[in-house]
């Protein structure tokens, strides 16, 4: 029953090998081999995306995703992102417009959000509202995340963001 | 060297919205003046201090803790709603790998007391004793019955596949319409029947008022049952040491001396020998307040392991255990005369709340309130008002974000509206003429809740200004000739916030009315601040900051929040209600006070001057008129602490004090509000399309603008899932149908609607701080005003709704496309 696969793998650009059980899904191997709780448990079903992580630069559910098949991949957790820099603008507009309350989707909510800054440069507000709907906030009404994601499309992009227009 | 910008208004205050919401007073009052001699941050928008960590992951919730030799708990539930407990067994279970114990609730029982759930002030309610793991019976689907212990969560689950409970199903009571029929089996028959609790109210002259009034409206009510779902699981970690007596519990929950109280009182241990600690915490709503069995499982399987345990509730688990609450059917009527003016309201509330009264709060609160704030926006004189509130083999209802004020404020406003288009007047113009006037406070309502001051007619002014109604309004009428059913609904509001001891105290449950806070001048000059009143996001943590940097005197950078720690902090409530803001505000605010005056006391001693001449501006003792810097505190703390040997022998400077504050002038301190929606309805498919939000809220002083703009954009979210998501859906077996996150449905980003928020200040009178709760007054006035738009929208169809969750099927039904 408790067969183990060994993996290879980088997290956070620290390449590590591990023995893991099939079953394992990759949330819980950030969380419980590496201590990087950061991302978390939200649903366990796919539906939350507060266990949102980087796969080789594509974001995952880490509840959906087994850890066996994050071999050879590259991981990026929030930790690593925000070690790295990569949207400290995102996480300082979430700050300035109070898009997080609670702050437990939020490690979700920034890993979806960098996508989508990432692939979608010219999103609409309405675009940024539909991509960021997989991922669930009790807290906010969503309209500060819209907000502060809007913001910091229209500061990269050297526009001047339109606030709270549909 | 002189610091001119040291004037009490030198400097504007920056970051500050304030001036962007143009603010009212009350009546003969001028604009809100500043509550300390340098006031440079409370009424502005800073940001919490917490936020940093938690928008990088590096919070600390319950289930990132682990502890030293720290084992797992998974119950196994009862699957049935009513079942007798034949048998169980566990042998299997207990072989397999890791597991350190199976225990039931007997082996519980012997280490924990049960509790009955009620309160002394609501007469005549009564519940059956509850255990914390199930003896004899279940009673709903999703109890407790058996724990598993073992190394890790893993080893407990996979153990927990191995139980076997024999059980014989017994008959549900599943519908709240039949529990009280003669026909109907008892859940405990010891009780002698399925009423929890029964409330009437009658005042002035109902029949007469209705048989002379000129229009008569009724409608029936239907609210369905829902739950938080906090997207942070119910957790928590029991640590037993048994060397010393002690427990210690992490616990994701918003009233950690409450839970100190309880733990004491059902392991009769000394008060002294609990700690429970609150780190941060996945969102709580109300949800996270509540003692739940697998609470007191949790600690007694510390203690008959001799070591920690954690259990972390797994979404399917959370959805049958999780408070429900909301489930309430109203029949109703409104008496209004042709000239608009409301004569009075009639109520027959019905709710059901579990097998079991929910502890220590009790599950009849929600309905005892929706008794006294139906028409609480309103000045007429007649109200009558029954309520039963029974029980029922499903999930415990108790008091989730907003407590009965989203059932009063639907049931209210849909009757106004009714009853508007009934007589042709103009939703707000029937608002406007029935409010109870902003020069008539204090005053009680019909329902005899007492109102200290509130501006119904300010915020019906400024909404109608933010929405540019008659605009709005034009537009409808101009779609409607093309095909296009857009609706405008609005909901006016009251919210009971700042409680006294009315609450819970009086009526025997031992949950603070009264919060403190310590401060203390740290030898560097920094400000360190402890206080009971927790932190769950909503910036609790932020306004404190805010409130005690200008009281004392000092940059807001400096100053610390500890909170979450029975250990630490002074005793108090914790959050609910709406409490946070002004009652622990208000206790910031007096020991900032003191603490200021003992610096200055320390300050003349150092500088040989008397107390009168002297003042404290951004860190530094001043004098009071020349504003003239004399002695940074970093220097008189250093001479305090370091140098005592300077000070005169008969003089300790005491640079650590606590205050507290409890809210006695009234029960509560009512908030008021007013929300409108504006919706499209497609009557080809039922769908509704929210298109914006408007919010006016005065919540008293506004500490931080950001912060409640937030806390009423995510109660109305919170709101709207319930009028048009939200519903937990049971069989008629009483089997929850959709207790998992994909088939609930929450509201999603794409489907919610821009809102707009602003506010008008009206300061309570019952504290310096002046500051009202803001937490509920959202999800209070959400679901009336998403329901009056889509009503107001289906109206030239001829069509209405009046059961939430609002959805396609009954838009449909009401159109009479479906049966």
């Amino acid at each position: 029953m408790t067969q183990h696969h060994s993996i290879d793998l980088t997290i956070n650009g620290q390449r590590t090998q591990k023995h893991v059980q099939p079953r394992t899904h990759l949330v819980d191997f950030v969380r419980n081999e590496f201590d990087l709780k950061g991302s978390h448990l939200g649903c366990e079903q796919g539906v939350c995306g507060a266990c949102t992580i980087e796969v080789n630069g594509k974001i995952v559910r880490g509840c959906l995703t087994l850890a066996v098949q994050a071999d050879g991949c590259h991981v990026r957790t929030i930790e690593g992102l925000s070690a790295d820099g990569d949207v400290r603008d995102l996480q300082d507009a979430f700050i300035r417009h109070a898009a997080l309350q609670c702050g437990f989707c939020t490690p979700g909510m920034v890993m979806a959000a960098k996508e989508l800054l990432e692939t979608k440069p010219d999103a609409t507000r309405a675009e940024v509202r539909e991509w960021m709907s997989g991922n669930y906030c009790r807290c906010t009404g969503y309209h500060a995340i819209v907000d502060a994601i809007c913001e910091t499309l229209a500061q990269r992009a050297g526009r001047t963001p339109v606030e709270g227009k549909v | 060297m002189r610091i001119d910008d040291l004037a009490p208004s030198a400097e504007p205050r920056s970051g500050t919205e304030i001036e962007e919401h143009p603010t009212r007073v009350a009546p003969g009052h001028q604009p809100l003046p500043p509550l300390t001699d340098d006031p440079r941050y409370i009424g502005a928008s800073v940001d919490r201090p917490s936020v940093r960590k938690l928008v990088q992951g590096q919070g600390t919730y319950t289930d990132d803790i682990e502890l030293p030799r720290m084992a797992h708990v998974v119950f196994w539930r009862s699957q049935v709603a009513h079942c007798r407990i034949l048998g169980i067994r566990a042998d299997a279970a207990r072989a397999m790998p890791g597991v350190i114990l199976v225990a039931d609730g007997d082996d519980i029982a012997r280490v924990c007391k049960p509790w009955v759930a009620t309160l002394a002030h609501l007469a005549g309610m009564k519940s059956a004793p509850q255990y914390p793991l199930a003896r004899e019976r279940a009673c709903w689907q999703g109890e407790p019955v058996v724990a598993v212990v073992a190394e890790t969560r893993e080893q407990a689950e996979d153990a927990l596949q191995w139980i076997e409970v024999d059980f014989e199903r017994l008959p549900p009571v599943v519908e709240i319409e039949t529990a009280l029929d003669p026909a109907t089996p008892l859940i405990h028959p010891e009780l002698g029947d399925n009423l929890c609790f029964t409330r009437s109210l009658d005042v002035g002259a109902v029949d007469q008022a209705f048989a002379e009034a000129d229009e008569v409206v009724h409608a029936s009510f239907e609210f369905g049952r829902h739950t938080g779902v906090t997207l942070e699981p119910r957790s928590q970690i029991a640590d037993w040491n048994a060397a010393e007596q002690r427990l210690t519990v992490y616990h994701s929950f918003q009233a950690p001396h409450m839970m100190q109280d309880l733990y004491a009182r059902q392991f009769e241990l000394p008060e002294s020998s609990v700690r429970v600690i609150c780190k941060d915490v996945g969102g709580s709503f109300g949800i996270k307040v509540h003692a739940y069995p697998d609470d007191f499982a949790t600690v007694a399987l510390s203690m008959l392991c001799r070591r920690p345990v954690k259990f972390v509730a797994d979404r399917l688990e959370s959805f049958t255990s999780d408070i429900h609450a909301r489930h309430h059917r109203v029949n109703a009527s409104i008496a209004v005369n042709h000239d608009g003016e409301i004569v009075g309201f009639q109520i027959d509330d019905l709710t059901g709340i579990g097998p079991y009264s929910m502890f220590p709060r009790t599950s009849a609160i929600e309905g005892n309130q929706v008794v006294n704030l139906v028409g609480g926006p309103y000045k007429h004189k007649h109200y009558r008002a029954h309520l039963n509130v029974v029980f029922q083999n499903k999930t415990p209802t108790c008091q989730y974000r907003g407590v009965g004020h989203p059932i009063a404020c639907a049931v209210t406003e849909g009757l106004v509206d009714l009853a508007a288009r009934r007589i042709a007047m103009d939703p707000l113009e029937i608002r406007r003429r029935n409010v109870i006037p902003d020069d008539a406070y204090p005053t009680t309502g019909a329902s005899g809740i007492k109102l200290e001051v509130l501006s119904h007619q300010a915020c019906l002014d400024k909404i109608e200004q933010l929405m540019e109604y008659p605009a709005l309004r034009a537009e409808c009428e101009q779609l409607r000739a093309q095909g296009i059913y857009r609706g405008i609904g609005f909901a006016t509001l009251i919210e009971l916030t700042n409680p006294s001891a009315a609450f819970y105290g009086v009526g025997g449950a031992r949950i603070a009315s009264q919060d403190g806070a310590t401060l203390r001048l740290d030898p560097s000059g920094a400000v360190t601040l402890l206080i009971g009143v927790g932190e769950q996001g909503q910036g609790n943590d932020g306004i404190f900051r805010q409130i005690a940097a200008d009281a004392v005197g000092v940059d807001l950078e400096l100053v610390r929040v500890i909170t979450g720690d029975t250990d630490i902090t002074p005793y108090g409530g914790g959050t609910w209600a709406s409490r946070g803001a002004g009652i622990g505000g208000e206790a910031v605010l007096l020991a900032g006070q003191a603490l200021r005056a003992n610096i200055l006391k320390v300050g003349a001693v150092i500088l040989k001057r008397s107390v009168e001449t002297l003042a404290v501006r951004r860190g530094q003792v001043v004098d009071v008129h020349s504003l003239e810097p004399l002695l940074a505190l970093a220097e008189l703390g250093r001479v305090a602490y370091f140098r005592s040997d300077t000070l005169p022998s008969d003089f300790t400077p005491e640079l650590m004090v606590t205050r507290h504050y409890a809210q006695r002038d009234y029960p509560f301190i009512f908030t008021n509000g007013v929300q409108a929606s504006y919706v499209e309805v497609d009557p080809q498919t039922g769908f509704v399309k929210l298109l914006k939000h408007w919010a006016v809220e005065d919540c008293g002083r506004v500490i931080n603008p950001r912060l409640v703009d937030e806390q009423i954009r995510g109660a109305i979210v919170q709101g709207i899932g319930g009028a048009l998501l939200e519903e937990c859906l049971y069989d008629e077996e009483g089997l929850m149908q959709n207790a998992n996150m994909a088939d609930y449905l929450v509201p999603m980003c794409a489907e919610m609607p821009d809102i707009e928020v602003a506010h008008v200040q009206t300061p309570t009178r019952s504290s310096q701080l002046g500051a009202k709760g803001a937490g509920e007054a959202g999800t209070a006035g959400a679901p009336a005003a998403v329901m009056n738009a889509i009503n107001d929208a289906l109206a030239p169809l001829d069509a209405q709704v009046w059961s939430q969750p609002i959805t396609p099927q009954k838009i449909l039904r009401a159109l009479g496309t479906v049966v």
